[in-house]
């Protein structure tokens, strides 16, 4: 639940952060969003069982997407948000694709992420758009136009057999980032520097049995504290605590914030990608 | 009294200073040091951004050229006028440094706008060449460019965005008291002024035919 919270109000916030809002965003409930209702329940199933076997290969993160309406946005900045609004793709690849189709402004758009762009050129994509789902669209059949052209888009990305591999052992999938063994070792150091000399200084006064005056007896262990018998106090006197200058928080750094790679745990969500504006779009 | 102190150097006596250091020294990132670097170079990033796709575009101009011509030699004026915007466009170039003078990036936004014009003419002339249309180099070159005017938008919307933030630390508290004292000689960048119609790309009229476009 804390997430899923999380993510609304990060959503709000984006929201509010781009200027003009014609429409709202759909929530990404899987790999196949259809809030049309324009693809029939046979073929989103295999369409999901595909997507999710592809993404098992390479990571790539293909997700298809209908809205009913764009309510006058263009599609073209509609698809940019959608795609970063979801992240797809993971966040070093950016190797995602979303194939938005908005049945009653008879528009569809391929937006393919940065990393993929290469691959999936605007080329391959305008000729996806135009051969497999513009003739299938004008004949009504959007499940068929759709699942053909998400199985061209997985054969483009096939064409390049070796790069798709090397990207999946990239990115395994399952677990989430694993810590880098070097930055563990130095956390750990510094946390027992960092906490040993606080713990030393603050815990034995605490709980530790008092042998008398600046000498502790804690855990078996005797601290002494080189404070002389006079004055407890003399030696914090004389240092004043920094200059932090009055400014103390900045917190908006501008969409710094990083999503991680996806939590697994059965629920389908963006790796953390971004997209550019790659693809193309058509009507129909 | 202060090197009465000093003459008695205990290690006991320098832990809490120590420790202290150690609590304020990250602070200091914490407290918003970073914000005014960092947002100046997002924003740079965001402007390589827009340059690399305006370049890209640039790019793809002297092929779809050479394919028009090959099919339409007779629309001279229309590609003569491609030729010489891209050639405006390409001379004028705004560094990240010269991004704090507004009719630099004014200048480059015109010479840019008037070869966004000048290439929907082209686009919407060649719409009467049925074989120019039909051939794959062509259709191959219209979506590239299609492509090129989305990515342009989308990087000009991102410069736009990070341009914001950035002058907004130079104005807002807290990150102005880093600005007075210490980042004097940062100022705003300038920001796209253009209306959304005209970031558009090209549109392609199948209707009408020859209809002029931009």
């Amino acid at each position: 639940m804390g997430p899923r919270l999380a993510l609304l109000a990060l959503a709000a916030l984006l929201l509010a952060s781009i200027a003009a809002l014609a429409a709202d965003l759909p929530t990404l409930t899987g790999r196949v969003v259809d809030s049309a209702g324009i693809i029939d329940a046979g073929t989103r199933a295999a369409l999901t069982q595909k997507l999710a076997d592809f993404e098992a290969k390479g990571s790539d993160q293909i997700v298809v997407a209908t809205i009913p309406s764009l309510d006058g946005e263009e599609i073209e900045p509609y698809a940019n948000r959608l795609f970063r609004f979801w992240k797809l793709g993971q966040a070093k690849e950016n190797n995602g694709v979303l194939l938005l189709v908005a049945p009653n402004d008879r528009k569809m758009r391929i937006e393919v992420g940065y990393g993929l762009e290469g691959t999936l050129t605007d080329l391959h994509t305008k000729l996806i758009i135009e051969n497999d789902m513009v003739p299938a669209f004008r004949a009504g059949d959007f499940s068929g136009g759709i699942s053909k052209a998400v199985d061209d888009m997985i054969m483009v990305l096939n064409g390049n057999p070796e790069e798709l591999e090397a990207r999946g052992k990239r990115n395994p999938a399952g677990n989430g980032a694993p810590i880098d063994p070097i930055v563990a070792v130095f956390l750990i150091l510094w946390a027992t520097i960092f906490f040993g000399g606080l713990a030393m200084a603050f815990l034995p006064p605490m709980f530790g049995t008092k042998l008398s005056p600046g000498v502790y007896r804690w855990l078996g262990m005797t601290f002494r504290y080189g404070r002389g018998p006079g004055g407890s106090s003399s030696g914090s006197s004389g240092w004043t605590t920094g200059s932090s200058g009055g400014g103390w928080s900045s917190g908006s750094s501008g969409g710094g914030w990083s999503s991680g790679s996806s939590s697994g745990g059965g629920g389908f969500s963006g790796g953390g990608g971004s997209s550019g504006g790659g693809g193309s779009s058509g009507s129909w | 009294m202060l090197a009465q102190r000093l003459a008695r150097p205990s290690t006991f006596r320098t832990l809490p200073a120590f420790l202290m250091m150690a609590i304020v020294l990250p602070l200091l990132a914490g407290c918003g040091y970073n914000t005014i670097p960092t947002a100046e170079e997002n924003a740079k990033a965001a402007w390589s951004e827009v340059l690399n796709q305006y370049q890209r575009r640039a790019d793809l101009i002297p092929n779809l050229v050479e394919t028009v011509k090959g099919y339409a030699s007779h629309e001279k004026d229309t590609l003569d006028a491609v030729v010489e915007a891209r050639a405006k466009a390409t001379q004028i170039t705004v560094t990240p440094e010269t991004l704090k003078d507004p009719d630099a990036l004014k200048k480059f936004q015109d010479a840019q706008a008037g070869l966004t014009s000048a290439l929907s003419r082209l686009i919407a002339v060649s719409e009467a060449y049925p074989d120019l249309k039909a051939n794959q180099n062509f259709l191959a070159l219209q979506a590239q460019l299609e492509g090129t005017e989305n990515r342009i938008a989308v990087a000009r919307r991102d410069y736009i965005q990070a341009v914001r933030d950035y002058n907004l630390t130079l104005k807002t508290f807290p990150s102005v008291l880093w600005a007075t004292f210490w980042f004097r000689s940062n100022e705003p960048f300038a920001n796209f002024t253009v209306d959304e119609d005209k970031m558009q790309p090209p549109k392609v009229d199948f209707g009408t035919g020859t209809k002029q476009g931009g």
